[in-house]
C-alpha cells in the first residue's frame, strides 16, 4: 500500500468505525454471564465438589477404614485412625480431610471400594476461618447426610461409564 | 420570592444567590457523576457479554452510593516518604479544577452562572491547570510508579492541548466570540459538527486524551504502572481524583456538545422548549461514546500516542484551521466583517 493509500484509510477511520460497529452490536447479544448467587449453571455428575462419607440406607456407616484413600492422597489430605468396634467391625475412630490441602482430584473417590468418600457437587463452602476446614468425621458424615439423595443419583449417573 | 428581591440586589445578596446558583448546579453534576460510574459499568458490562453491577437496589441503581460509602470508611495512608502538604491539595486541586470550570457553562440560553465574554478562554485554561493536581500527585507520591504516571500525564495533556487549541479557534473564526452562550447561539441554523466535522473528530479524541480516558489511558496503565499517579492515593483523597476525572469527562462532553453540538439546540429546531433536555441528552451521547470507546479500543504505547498528537492531530488541525480561514475570507462568511 502506498502513502496516501494508507494516510486515507487511517484519516477516515474505517477500521476504528468497524470496530466500534462491531463492540456496539455485542450491546444486544445474549449476556453470557448467569446471575450467580440466584442462578447457577449445570453441574456434571462428576463434578468434584465438598466431600461426603455416605452411610447405608440402615444407617451403618459405609466406610470400612481401608486407608485406601488415605494411602493414594497426593496431598496427603486424609487422616485415618481406625480399631475394631465393640460389634467386631472395624471401623474409623477419626476420619479427617483438611480442605486447605486437598486438592479435588477425586482419587481418594476412585480408590473408595465402597463408595463411601465421595466428592458431591457442593462447592460453595467457604468459610470465614481456617479452622473451619479442617473437616473431621463427623462433619464428613454430616455432609453424606445432607447431600445423600444428590450423590446417590450422581453416583447412579455416573455408572454406566465406570 | 418577590420580598427578597431587595435583599438580592445587595453585595451580600449577589453572594447568596450566586452560591445558591453554584449548588444548583454543582449537586446535579455529583449525582450525574455518581450514575456515570454505574453507567460506564453497565455499558461495558453489556458489551463484554456481562450483566454489570446488579445487586444493591432495583438493577443495582444504589451502587454508586453504596461505592461512595465504602471509599469514605477507607483508612487514608500518607506514605512515609511523601510531602504531605502537597500529597494531600493535589487530589483537592484536581477536584476544585473540574468543578470550576462549570462556572461558565450555558445549560441553556442565558443558563450560565458567569456568562462572561471570555467563556471558552476560561474552559481551556481551567482544564489544562488540571495537569497540575496530576503532577503534584505523582511528585508528592514519591513512589516510581506514581512518578511515570504523572511525566506521562504531562506530556499527553501537553501533546493534546495544542490541538484542541487549533480546534477552539477555528469554532471562534466561525462565531467569533469566546462566549459560550454566543457559541451556542451561532449554531442556531447548523450545528458546527457538520461544516467543521473533521475538526469535531480532531477535537473529540483530543478530549478523550485529554481526560486520560482510553484508549489514551497511559497516566493510569493499570497493567503497566499499576494506577500511574494516584497510586498511593486511597479513602477519600483517592475519591477526589476519581470524581475529578468523571466530572472532567462530563465537562468535556459539556464542551463537545456546546462547541459542536449545538448546545440547547435541537436537530432541524425540533422543540425549541426543552432547551436544557436537548443539551443534556447531547452531553450523555458523548459520555456514551466515551465509554463505548473504552470498551472497543486497546491502550495506544506511548510513541504512538505521541506521534498522533504531533505528528497527526497537529498538521491536521492547523491545515483545517487555515483552510477554514481561508473559506471564511473567501466566502466573506466572516461573523463581524
Amino acid at each position: 500500500m502506498g502513502f496516501f493509500d494508507r494516510t486515507a484509510r487511517g484519516m477516515l477511520m474505517g477500521e476504528l468505525l468497524s470496530g466500534m460497529a462491531l463492540s456496539f452490536s455485542y450491546i444486544f447479544r445474549r449476556r453470557a454471564t448467569i446471575n450467580y448467587p440466584y442462578e447457577k449453571g449445570p453441574i456434571s455428575p462428576r463434578f468434584k465438589g465438598e466431600h461426603a462419607l455416605r452411610r447405608y440406607p440402615n444407617g451403618e456407616e459405609r466406610c470400612i477404614a481401608c486407608k485406601l484413600c488415605e494411602a493414594i492422597c497426593p496431598a496427603q489430605a486424609i487422616t485415618i485412625e481406625a480399631e475394631p468396634r465393640e460389634d467386631g467391625s472395624r471401623r474409623t475412630t477419626r476420619y479427617d480431610i483438611d480442605m486447605t490441602k486437598c486438592i479435588y482430584c477425586g482419587l481418594c473417590e476412585e480408590a473408595c471400594p465402597v463408595d463411601a468418600i465421595v466428592e458431591g457437587p457442593n462447592f460453595e463452602f467457604a468459610t470465614e476461618t481456617r479452622e473451619e476446614l479442617l473437616y473431621n468425621k463427623e462433619k464428613l458424615l454430616a455432609n453424606g447426610d445432607r447431600w445423600e439423595p444428590e450423590l446417590a443419583r450422581r453416583l447412579e449417573m455416573d455408572a454406566p461409564y465406570r | 420570592m418577590q420580598a427578597l428581591a431587595p435583599f438580592f440586589a445587595t453585595d451580600a445578596g449577589i453572594l447568596v444567590l450566586t452560591m445558591l446558583k453554584a449548588l444548583a448546579i454543582l449537586v446535579p453534576l455529583l449525582v450525574a457523576v455518581a450514575y456515570l460510574t454505574y453507567a460506564e459499568r453497565k455499558v461495558l458490562a453489556a458489551i463484554q457479554l456481562r450483566k454489570g453491577p446488579n445487586v444493591v437496589g432495583p438493577f443495582g441503581l444504589f451502587q454508586p452510593f453504596a461505592d461512595a460509602i465504602k471509599m469514605v470508611m477507607k483508612e487514608t495512608i500518607i506514605p512515609a516518604g511523601s510531602e504531605r502538604a502537597l500529597f494531600l491539595l493535589a487530589p483537592i486541586l484536581t477536584f476544585a479544577l473540574a468543578m470550576l470550570a462549570w462556572a461558565v457553562v450555558p445549560v441553556a440560553d442565558g443558563w450560565a452562572i458567569a456568562d462572561i465574554n471570555v467563556g471558552l478562554l476560561y474552559l481551556f485554561a481551567i482544564s489544562s491547570l488540571g495537569v497540575y493536581g496530576i503532577i503534584i500527585a505523582g511528585w508528592a507520591s514519591n513512589s516510581k510508579y506514581a512518578f511515570l504516571g504523572a511525566l506521562r500525564s504531562a506530556a499527553q495533556m501537553v501533546s493534546y492541548e495544542v490541538s484542541m487549541g487549533f480546534v477552539l479557534v477555528s469554532v471562534l473564526l466561525c462565531v467569533g466570540s469566546l462566549n459560550l452562550t454566543d457559541i451556542v447561539r451561532a449554531q442556531h441554523h447548523m450545528w458546527f459538527c457538520i461544516p467543521l466535522f473533521p475538526m469535531f473528530v480532531v477535537f473529540f479524541i483530543s478530549t478523550l486524551a485529554e481526560t486520560n480516558r482510553p484508549p489514551f489511558d497511559i497516566p493510569e496503565g493499570e497493567s503497566e504502572i499499576v494506577a500511574g499517579f494516584f497510586v498511593e492515593y486511597s479513602s477519600m483523597s483517592f475519591g477526589l481524583f476519581f470524581l475529578g476525572e468523571y466530572t472532567n469527562m462530563i465537562l468535556m462532553s459539556t464542551m463537545t456538545s456546546i462547541l459542536f453540538l449545538g448546545g440547547w439546540y435541537g436537530p432541524f429546531g425540533l422543540l425549541p422548549q426543552i432547551g436544557p433536555l436537548w443539551f443534556i441528552l447531547k452531553v450523555c451521547a458523548c459520555l456514551f461514546v466515551f465509554i463505548w470507546v473504552r470498551g472497543t479500543f486497546p491502550r495506544y504505547r506511548y510513541d504512538q500516542l505521541m506521534r498522533l498528537g504531533w505528528k497527526v492531530f497537529l498538521p491536521f488541525s492547523l491545515l483545517w484551521l487555515v483552510l477554514t480561514a481561508g473559506a471564511l475570507l473567501a466566502f466573506g462568511w466572516l461573523p463581524h466583517a
